[in-house]
């Protein structure tokens, strides 16, 4: 199992153990994590399940695609050198823990 | 309610919402966060928990190929009801509404009161009604029990045929060819998907399916089904008497509204349920949205009907705003702008706006790679932009209609227009 941590902005950390494989914004939409929405399903076409990557872990992300680079453009909240689209972002084979800040609003 | 219209005094209303899609539960949670604090019901006839259908067409048929369907992605968490009082109803039709005495009753005979009532039922898949139409292995694919039967079917299949090159035809297509099926459809149009788009991206997306391995048969609609022999399809018939020889059979062939109940209870019935630009039917206190509504649409100038995410979704924040008083310019009609989107295999398209029939078209970037819009323009005026794999003209081109910033054909097919740049720009208010 992997785990993935969700700080909010009320000081609030949700924790969740998940399966490899499993997408920041799935693990989120499916326990009820509150701030990340996912409306496209996951398809990066809505930037609604945004997410700020903790430094530590950002190194082993891979790279933000062209899709998710441009949607992260007409995100909400403002981008920063953190953000990354939830849907994009998958724990499991290398990443067995992350932890991300969830931002204030996405619709 | 009292009649200075404030809302923080007005009583707690209660609101029953007959449909548990993506419109029906946003709009849920939507009155929640917009301060509604009445008794909120929502109604959904399936026994699952409320899940995203999107994913249903695409990504879920290829997941786990050859084992056990995967599970759906849910609209929200269990505990998402609870944590905000929203009582949710699964496994049960509503009956009927009566409207003199304000309660709706469910198949089960329970009576339930309401405020408001909001109807959300969505729309249901046409079916086919040519010979051998209810064969065994002649599927549809909307709702989840459709796409585990679909999953399962796949694991065995070898020759498929399509009805219908529409998005859910097409998405099907190219989720069977990643899973390295033989894949034919049949669309009695002359193009694929011409309802939604333009002659020029409408032929662009018949030749990508041909070279994923797509035989995709245009002006040849389906005639019969062939049986095996014990109940099973065995081969498609076309219109023009040609024979597919088919284990699996997927129709995509378009969908009707839910106006059942709508029309029992005497609501003005329109191509939808008929509603105003506040979303609310001739009855005022009942409302429809999403893909069951048809409504006076800001940017084409008519009365229409949209089946997609982003029509449910932004008409549920509105209404909520509406139910909840909390519209912050008083009330407003419904015009935020529609888009669409579908992934067909590696193709990502994406629509904003609405096209016409008969729109001028220009192309900017390169077709041949693979990543390129078409810009549509009625009487010299942007009306919508298609973009394949090109989200940055997508983005840019929701930014121009809903801002209603100008944009030529000269500056859309123009490569050195900084196009994402220009869309940026501060609209200058009318």
């Amino acid at each position: 199992m992997a785990k993935i941590s969700f700080h909010h902005g009320d000081g609030s950390t949700d924790v969740l153990e998940v399966e490899p494989g499993t997408s920041v914004m799935r693990a989120a939409v499916t326990n009820g994590v509150s701030g990340i929405v996912g409306e496209c399903g996951g398809q990066a076409m809505c930037a609604t399940c945004h997410v700020y990557v903790r430094q530590e872990y950002l190194d082993a992300l891979p790279p933000v695609g062209d899709d998710e680079d441009e949607m992260l453009d007409c995100t909400v909240d403002e981008r920063t050198d953190r953000s990354r689209l939830g849907c994009q972002v998958k724990v499991g084979d290398g990443l067995e823990a992350i932890e991300v800040d969830v931002p204030e609003s996405q619709v | 309610m009292d009649t200075n219209g404030n809302p923080g005094q007005r009583p707690a209303e209660s609101i029953v919402v007959v449909g548990n899609g993506q419109a029906g539960i946003q709009l849920a949670d939507s009155l929640r966060k917009e301060g509604h604090s009445g008794p909120i019901t929502v109604i959904g006839e399936e026994e699952h928990f409320p899940y995203q259908r999107p994913p249903l067409s695409k990504d879920y048929l290829v997941a786990a190929a050859g084992g056990g369907a995967p599970a759906p992605l849910p609209l929200r968490a269990g505990k998402f009801f609870a944590d905000n009082d929203v009582d949710s109803l699964l496994g049960v039709a509503v009956a009927g509404i009566d409207r003199a005495g304000h309660t709706v009753t469910l198949a089960d005979g329970t009576v339930l009161g309401y405020s408001k009532l909001v109807l959300a039922t969505g729309a249901a898949n046409r079916g086919l009604t040519v010979p051998g139409a209810g064969l065994a292995g002649i599927h549809g694919l909307r709702t989840l029990a459709d796409a585990e039967a679909v999953h399962a079917a796949l694991g065995t299949a070898r020759r498929v045929v399509v009805i219908g090159a529409g998005f859910i035809g097409l998405e099907f297509a190219a989720a069977a060819r990643a899973r390295g099926l033989e894949v034919t459809v049949l669309e009695y149009a002359g193009r694929p998907m011409a309802r939604a788009l333009s002659p020029a991206m409408s032929e662009w997306f018949a030749a990508a399916h041909a070279d994923m391995g797509t035989v995709l048969r245009l002006g040849e609609g389906i005639a019969s089904f062939q049986d095996d022999g014990a109940g099973h399809v065995a081969a498609a018939v076309s219109t023009t008497g040609t024979v597919y020889p088919a284990d699996l059979v997927l129709a995509g062939v378009g969908v009707s509204p839910r106006t059942e109940l709508a029309e029992a209870a005497g609501l003005v019935v329109e191509n939808g349920v008929a509603v105003d630009a506040s979303l609310r039917t001739s009855d005022p206190d009942i409302y429809a949205l999403g893909d069951c509504a048809s409504y006076p649409q800001a940017h084409a100038g008519i009365r229409l009907r949209l089946e997609s995410v982003q029509n449910a979704t932004d008409q549920a924040r509105h209404l909520a705003r509406t139910l909840a008083g909390t519209h912050p310019d008083g009330q407003q009609p419904y015009a935020d702008l529609p888009w669409f989107w579908s992934q067909q295999g590696p193709l990502k398209l994406q629509i904003a706006g609405l096209m016409h029939p008969g729109d001028e078209t220009v192309v900017r970037g390169d077709p041949a790679a693979g990543k390129f819009s078409v810009f549509c323009f009625r009487r010299g005026e942007l009306t919508a932009a298609e973009s394949v794999n090109q989200p940055a003209d997508h983005l840019a081109a929701r930014r121009l209609l809903t801002h209603k910033l100008p944009l030529t054909p000269e500056q859309a097919t123009d490569p050195d227009f900084d196009l994402k740049a220009y869309s940026k720009a501060v609209p200058v208010p009318a």
